[in-house]
């Protein structure tokens, strides 16, 4: 049976959600935009009143002002957000339990068996009205056409990828619309006058392989719509690939105290959300941008999993030691845990380690997971965060990052 | 994190009397207007979740028939809303 895969993208989300609830800027141009004080002043979304003024995503709100003297800036409500998130589910439960999230605002559905554009004009028609924002909607045979289909029409629209059209639909399409083929790829495939999806499909193989190594080989199946990967159901925990926590600091980061203290920040609440979840962690990764925005990421396997804020926060310090040397001040930082395994897993008990050591961290982070839970985040804090006061009192947003 | 709460002049708060039935439904009684009338309910023709575009919001809407006239109350998440109608100046 051929297959009938959705993807619903949830047009200008935080923007859309901000509008619902504010009707009075409904009508004019609207962006979501970080705090401008903690210098966390982007464009995190936008309307389309906003996208028509030539404002991007990821711009300062400097930027985006200049480009735009009457826009509104609102701030971000993450928990609203996330609410609307379940909801879509719920909409998306009604038709099948193949739902694999991409993002708070997307996701793909599997509804083999039924009539795919019927569906997916009654999920927008039911988003629409119960949720009061709108939704394209990708149909296709594979997850990579879908996503792309949801990508031509916007807002509020189905788009149909079919074994018959897709040489006429998707083919023309330009490269950079293609999952996975960011400013890099893309440029490396202008190299080789490849700018559309249809020439990436029609490049011999032995050319991408040699170019992007085993990458070319997706790539190709991309372009051709050979992805047979199935959707995720909503319940397989699998779903969640990495949890992380970043954050722009209120100051820049200038030695090594101050990148310690920030660590723990980010560890503690990493951890914490790996055991709400019940996971442990085999690898951990730091990602660095200085103030001039470049950006670093490494990661390393743990000797043992964990979801312990001092050894995550040890792991991410040595990580951190071992790649940077202060060639600038750093503006933002953040911890991210990966190579998920549940809590419950029969491990390996290191040979050489301290396990009662280990058992007692472990037992302390739970009871601390307990205390926040009753009384508040800043109940019970590390003597070392209250060293610097501004930078051990952020409360960075946790991240968590689904199976793409 | 705390959750925002919006509000705007198009969206009305009020108190609600409900009768929660043992099946888990819930139906309003009556409301209170700001004014702090009273106003009961004569029917409920329809309980759906819906959006409201007029007030901003979302929530659980249920279609009233008040004093002959057919109106909004919507349960979101924890408190009740109604849209406020404007009245245009001839």
């Amino acid at each position: 049976m051929e297959r009938v895969i959705l993807h619903s993208d949830m047009n200008n989300f935080y923007a859309s959600v901000e509008c619902l609830y504010r009707p009075q800027i409904r009508n004019r141009p609207v962006v979501v935009g970080g705090d401008e004080e903690l210098r966390h002043g982007i464009v995190l979304a936008k309307n389309y009143r906003a996208k028509a003024a030539s404002i991007r995503t990821g711009e300062t709100l400097r930027e985006a002002r200049g480009k735009c003297p009457g826009l509104v800036v609102v701030p971000p409500n993450y928990p609203l957000y996330l609410h609307f998130a379940k909801y879509a589910r719920q909409i998306y439960a009604d038709f099948t339990d193949r739902i694999e999230p991409f993002g708070l605002d997307e996701a793909w559905l599997d509804v083999s068996g039924d009539n795919g554009v019927a569906v997916a004009d009654e999920i927008r028609r039911r988003i629409k009205g119960e949720l009061g924002i709108t939704a394209s909607v990708g149909v296709s045979y594979n997850k990579i056409f879908a996503k792309l289909g949801s990508d031509i029409k916007k807002p509020d629209a189905t788009t149909l990828i079919s074994r018959e059209n897709y040489r006429s639909v998707a083919w023309p399409l330009p490269v950079e619309d293609l999952l996975y083929v960011g400013p890099a790829t893309k440029k490396k495939l202008l190299r080789y006058g490849i700018d559309t999806i249809g020439k990436l499909a029609a490049a011999p193989l032995p050319l991408l392989r040699r170019v992007f190594g085993k990458v070319g080989y997706v790539l190709h199946s991309f372009a051709n719509g050979f992805d047979g990967s199935p959707v995720m159901r909503l319940d397989e925990e699998s779903l969640l690939k990495s949890i992380g926590n970043s954050t722009t600091t209120p100051r820049d980061l200038t030695c090594n105290d101050d990148v310690r203290l920030i660590l723990f920040v980010l560890s503690e609440s990493v951890c914490a959300r790996l055991r709400e979840h019940g996971f442990l962690c085999r690898t951990a990764a730091i990602s660095i941008r200085d103030n001039e925005l470049f950006r670093l990421e490494r990661q390393s396997k743990l000797q043992t999993p964990s979801n312990t804020s001092g050894e995550i926060a040890a792991a991410a310090m040595r990580l951190f030691r071992q790649n940077y040397f202060w060639p600038k001040p750093i503006r933002s930082i953040g911890v991210r845990c990966t190579d998920l395994l549940p809590a419950g897993a029969l491990l390996q008990s290191s040979l050489f380690g301290d396990e009662e050591n280990r058992r007692r961290q472990a037992a302390l982070d739970r009871t601390i997971d307990s205390l926040r839970r009753r009384f508040g985040h800043f109940c019970i804090q590390r003597a070392s965060l209250l060293a610097d006061k501004p930078l051990g009192s952020i409360t960075p947003n946790p991240i968590t990052s689904f199976t793409r | 994190m705390i959750e925002r709460r919006y509000e705007n002049d198009l969206k009305v708060y009020v108190k609600v009397e409900a009768l929660f039935y043992p099946d888990g439904r819930l139906m309003p009684l009556a409301f209170w207007w700001e004014d702090g009338r009273r106003y009961s309910v004569d029917r409920v023709t329809e309980v759906c979740r819906a959006a409201s575009l007029k007030a901003g919001g979302i929530g659980i809407r249920y279609t009233c028939t008040v004093l002959g006239r057919q109106t909004f109350l919507f349960y979101e998440e924890d408190r009740w809303f109604m849209e406020r109608v404007r009245v245009l100046d001839h």
